[in-house]
């Protein structure tokens, strides 16, 4: 075998703190190389250009990159010695730049390391076999998880490029929190008029399949050929035959319903349709409240039904769907804001939370769009928003910034000006951040022409008391850091910017996707900067805040960007797996079963080999985890690629002194 | 249950009346209070303002002294008190912290097996009570309920702060106090100001500090529309009691005429303990036509069950 | 009010100093102003905690330790419970007024008195008896008038014993205090 050895410099990243040319110069004593030089950076054109050019020359079978991390130009480089005739996985990378140059000032021990590093690579690659992808079948259909305005932006661009598409929505509507709003930044247009015909939209393409009231159970196999297991929550009405006319909830004698679509500011019946502009505009009974299913006695609402909808008696059902990518678009959930003692721990009837002022202001509202404090039903004069809540605070795990709530504040600023012109707003922020198209204007706009007063400090307490006339006033004791002394606004009111985390259960749906999330339940891209919608699961994308927080503009953004990936995985009439998969040695297995049993991606199964049975890996399913090989009591299953003899002679390359 | 017990200095000052009721308070619910021989200054605000080392050698010696009782841990009425005690014990869990204390002290603190000081835990007298006794049983002792009378609680700062040494009810909202005074029988009003500092000691220097703070409170009280307050330190009450004059006339506010009993106070009161156990008598806003109010509830009630027994007994025969 | 030359005024030193005695990581302070809203004492104070806090980043050593807020400071701790960072913003208060004490620099003298009276009786004593230190203390300052208003009453109630009581380890007591005086030389 002939092995060439190229050491990057990368600039100055590893030649300033390496010896390459040393490390060349030790690499041609390595058994094999018959090749081996330094250059300034490999991954550029010339650079790639002259490896092709070192196969063909010296006739190399096999390449060994020492530079950066794998994880950005393995691909590029394999694509090097591919072009020059090597099968791609006769190649090897040694990163001696995160594992040696960056972290090491020392230039002998760097040298040293890097050199062995590269021993390694070699040793591997001796070893290593030419090894060729299998093509399979794909399903062109794709999954949308979560029916906010990111996975309605990622559906429709998906049915638009002829693509099916499974939307599963919690809610018993889709339109998530977007449909709260009652105006959005930074143009104060009505939310719902711009959101209503996407979700149209949503129910009138034939190309999407809609389960709203529902959630994602299980999901097995891998990218281009996913069974997804649904399971519809039990709505106890038949919504095939349910017209959306709302007799039920008209009659419904159960009254003391929490609204959760108002967010708990008004009550709603036990049988109900969330909004007017619903989709799919149906009734849903809530179980908890329903005096038929609890108590067994009413009936009313199956009485007053025109259609005869009413099933008191049904049960939730599972579903199976077929599809080949997945876009996860759960969106978010508010932090628990109740955490703060200060605030009243959520017990001060008009301290409220942004969304809850949203659907105050909603002409579609509770309350028809007038602002009335909850307590009493008088109109607030002075209205003190608090931003930064549950945001950028350690001391409740919250570190991060929300992102959007500087803008919905003065969003919401604005519009108290417009509701109630006598009204005093007050915002107490840390860092006004405004960094969209338009955005920072805006938020002068607020300050220049509708007289919002801003105050750069956090709120220590609101407290509670009883003014001379008898009413219940908030004394928010706050601080003006810019003029250097404690400030206090006797409110009315008080609106809390509540920051934002994961959506409820983001964590148990990660897992049954088999993706990475972070603490706070937002799911982790695959790279921060250059692969925003990607996952490390192929198949699976994100859209919207389930990635992390940010606005509508962005949300719908990265719902389209979904959508294209879909597409162009979609595109290719197959796809080719990632030949680093398991392999049986037939004459060792003994048929125990365990590979089988342990598999997490149901890649093993049971053939009948001369007579007798055997395990056979499914080489388009399996993603080479090697689960299988650790469990197989027999060694009788190698991941190609990654064999038990590479990995040893890694080892001993390594230990050899 | 046996309890080493620190008075505290205020408990032989101005405090003797929360002095007598704890001690008839403890008695009658079975809490046995064995006092610290020859106990010394807890080693208060001025002490730990000055250094934590001073402030901790005094806590110290307290707590070695408090060893001497053979109980497990050590009982205070006064929330300062409280707070300087687990202090000095927290900080002297690291052992070159306890070394310096040491070097201050006759004989040096024990040594644990973690190298910081092996001294016992303190405790309030509220947590002792919160903890061992419930709710349910105070209330099955009370013989003369606080009936029909608006109070808020005031905790003041050090009861459940700082939180991570207190470890006791909620550095926000505590409930210790308002738990026992509804079960006492007494309408404990929501209080925004529970923690809110009365200015603490700086009356001495400056008296317009406590007299800004707590004519704060005590507006907040009213306003609300408190008939007493109840508390359980002594600073406080020194603040919002003795100096509740003072602290009107600078906070610029009519007289409060707001009574600031000792919870314990309201707990022999209820229990009906003698006279001696509560010492009214102490106390300069008067209180007697709060009580007067609860007496004449008491017997009103009283009437109308004996009208009602006669009346059924007429039924009957 | 001279510009401040931030190459030449900052002492990094004093900064590193603060955080070591009082444990704190001074650099999380994001200056939100959260300890100044909720200060019971910030209407006395002549500088505002988050701006004590500011020049110790800055590393502005008398902007930090020459105020009477030190002094005022109550102890309550309702900024260190409230802040976001997790700061003990009271140990910080705490460690800089010692530091003050130390460098000589002592803003409030009638503050700064009552606690060597309250100490002094201790030391005497082992117990503070509050009629003796305030007696102390007006006598050391000729200040503290503000209490003749509440004596009648207290001593009508008899609240204020006119006889301290002496603890039998009171010299036990008092050798603490020397050793700490020792100690501190």
């Amino acid at each position: 075998m002939k092995i060439g050895v190229f050491i990057c410099h990368c600039g100055s990243n590893i030649g300033a703190t390496v010896d390459c040319a040393a490390v060349a110069k030790a690499a041609l004593a390595y058994p094999d190389v018959v090749y081996a030089v330094d250059t300034m950076y490999t991954c550029s054109e010339p650079g790639q250009a002259s490896i092709v050019e070192a196969i063909k020359e010296n006739g190399l079978d096999g390449v060994v990159v020492a530079s950066c991390s794998p994880r950005m130009h393995e691909p590029t480089f394999r694509r090097t010695v591919e072009r020059a005739g090597l099968n791609r996985y006769m190649f090897e990378m040694a990163n001696i730049r995160e594992h040696v140059s960056w972290i090491g000032r020392d230039v002998e021990a760097n040298t040293n390391k890097a050199s062995e590093l590269v021993r390694l690579a070699v040793e591997k690659l001796r070893r290593n076999a030419p090894l060729y992808a299998k093509q399979f079948d794909v399903t062109k259909r794709v999954l949308v998880i979560g029916g906010g305005v990111a996975g309605i932006q990622a559906a429709l661009d998906a049915a638009e490029g002829g693509i099916g598409v499974v939307m599963v929505e919690r809610e018993s509507t889709i339109g998530g929190k977007m449909a709260k709003l009652d105006k959005t930044f930074p143009t104060i247009d009505c939310s719902s008029c711009v959101l209503a015909p996407k979700m149209v939209d949503v129910a009138q393409n034939p190309n999407i399949t809609l389960y709203a009231h529902s959630e994602v159970e299980s999901i097995s196999g891998f990218v281009g050929n996913y069974t997804v297991k649904i399971r519809k929550r039990a709505t106890y009405v038949d919504w095939d035959k349910c017209t959306g006319c709302g007799t039920c909830t008209e009659k419904c004698p159960s009254k003391n319903v929490p609204d959760a679509f108002n967010e708990g500011i008004s009550t709603c019946r036990a049988i109900n349709i969330p909004f007017p502009q619903a989709i799919p505009k149906k009734a849903t009974i809530n179980p908890d409240y329903c005096r038929k299913i609890k108590e067994g006695k009413c009936g009313v609402c199956a009485k007053m039904c025109p259609t005869g909808a009413i099933v008191y008696d049904m049960v939730d059902e599972i579903v199976e769907e077929k599809v080949g990518a997945i876009i996860a678009a759960t969106g978010y959930d508010l932090v628990d804001w109740k955490v703060y003692g200060e605030y009243g721990y959520g017990t001060y009837p008009d301290v409220i939370t942004s969304l809850q002022y949203e659907r105050m202001m909603s002409a579609s509202g509770p309350t028809a769009g007038h602002i009335h404090r909850p307590s009493d039903g008088m109109e607030p004069r002075n209205i003190v928003f608090i931003q930064c809540v549950g945001s950028r605070d350690r001391s409740i795990d919250r570190p991060y910034c929300s992102g959007f709530c500087c803008m919905y504040t003065a969003k919401q600023a604005i519009m108290t000006k417009d509701h109630l012109p006598d009204a005093q707003a007050f915002v107490f922020y840390m860092d006004i951040r405004a960094p969209g198209k338009m955005y920072d204007e805006f938020t002068r706009r607020a300050q220049e022409d509708y007289g919002v007063q801003y105050i750069r400090g956090r709120v220590s307490a609101i407290q509670p008391t009883v003014r001379p006339d008898g009413k219940v006033g908030y004394i928010v004791r706050g601080a003006d850091t810019l003029l250097g002394s404690p400030v206090e606004v006797d409110a009315d009111m008080v609106v809390l910017a509540v920051g934002v985390e994961g959506s409820k259960g983001a964590g148990h749906l990660a897992e049954t996707l088999r993706i990475s999330y972070d603490h706070y339940g937002f799911f982790m891209e695959s790279h921060v900067k250059l692969r925003p919608v990607e996952t490390n699961t192929a198949g699976v994308f994100l859209a919207g805040v389930c990635q992390g927080p940010k606005d509508i503009p962005a949300s719908v953004a990265q719902g389209s960007a979904a959508a294209a990936k879909v597409m162009a995985l979609f595109s290719k009439p197959k796809l080719e797996n990632d030949p680093q998969v398991s392999v049986v040695d037939i004459k060792r297995c003994v048929d125990c079963g365990k590979c089988i049993r342990t598999c997490p991606y149901q890649a093993i199964e049971e053939v009948e080999f001369r007579g007798v049975r055997k395990a056979h890996v499914i080489e388009t399913v399996c993603q080479g985890c090697g689960v299988c090989t650790a469990t197989c009591p027999q060694g009788a299953i190698q991941v190609s690629h990654f064999t038990d003899n590479q990995l040893l002679a890694e080892v001993n390359a390594l230990c050899q002194f | 249950m046996r309890f080493a017990y620190y008075p505290g200095c205020s408990g032989h000052g101005s405090s003797v009346e929360y002095e007598a009721s704890t001690q008839a308070v403890c008695k009658a619910l079975g809490m046995e209070l064995v006092e610290v021989p020859d106990w010394n200054c807890c080693g208060s605000t001025p002490a730990h303002s000055v250094s934590h080392e001073l402030s901790a050698a005094l806590a110290a010696r307290n707590l070695m002294q408090a060893g001497k009782t053979g109980c497990d841990c050590m009982l205070t009425p006064c929330p300062s008190c409280s707070s300087n005690l687990k202090m000095g014990r927290h900080r002297m869990q690291d052992p070159d912290f306890k070394a310096g204390v040491d070097e201050l002290l006759d004989e040096p603190t024990p040594t644990a097996e973690n190298g910081g000081a092996d001294l016992m835990e303190t405790y309030s007298v509220l947590q002792a009570i919160t903890e061992n006794v419930d709710a349910a049983s105070i209330a099955s002792r009370v013989i003369r309920p606080l009936e029909g009378i608006k109070v808020v609680c005031y905790y003041g700062c050090l009861l459940s702060r700082p939180a991570e040494v207190a470890k006791f009810d909620d550095p926000e909202n505590p409930m210790a106090l308002d738990n026992i005074m509804k079960a006492l029988g007494a309408e404990v009003l929501p209080f925004a100001m529970k923690t809110e500092c009365c200015g603490a000691a700086m009356g001495i220097p400056d008296v317009n500090i406590p007299g800004t703070l707590s004519g704060r409170i005590l507006d907040a009280a009213k306003a609300a529309g408190a008939q007493a307050v109840v508390t359980a330190c002594p600073l406080c009450h020194m603040n919002l009691e003795l100096r509740q004059r003072q602290a009107a006339r600078i906070s610029g506010k009519e007289f409060f005429g707001l009574p600031v009993f000792y919870y314990t106070q309201l707990l022999a009161y209820a229990f009906g303990l003698p006279e001696e156990a509560m010492r009214f008598d102490k106390l300069t806003v008067n209180p007697a036509p709060l009580l007067g109010m609860i007496a004449a509830r008491r017997d009103e009630r009283m009437a109308a069950v004996i009208e009602n027994n006669r009346k059924s007994a007429g039924a009957a025969s | 009010m001279s510009n401040t030359r931030l190459d030449q005024a900052r002492d990094l030193d004093f900064k590193r100093q603060v955080e070591k005695e009082s444990g704190q990581n001074l650099s999380a302070c994001y200056q939100c102003g959260k300890c100044t809203a909720g200060c019971p004492g910030a209407q006395f104070y002549d500088r505002q905690v988050s701006q004590i806090m500011r020049a110790v980043q800055m590393g502005l050593k008398e902007e930090a330790l020459k105020n009477r807020s030190l002094w005022l400071c109550l102890s309550c701790s309702t900024c260190s419970s409230r802040c976001p960072n997790g700061i003990d913003v009271a140990a910080v208060m705490e460690t800089l007024r010692s530091m003050a004490r130390r460098e000589g620099w002592v803003q409030d003298r009638p503050i700064e008195s009552f606690w060597k009276a309250f100490l002094d009786t201790v030391k005497y004593t082992g117990r503070s008896y509050e009629l003796g230190v305030m007696a102390d203390f007006m006598g050391r300052t000729l200040r503290g008038w503000g209490n003749v208003e509440i004596a009648p009453q207290a001593l009508l109630k008899n609240k204020m014993p006119f006889v301290p009581s002496l603890i039998h380890g009171r010299y036990e007591v008092a050798r603490i205090f020397t050793r700490y005086a020792e100690k501190r030389r």
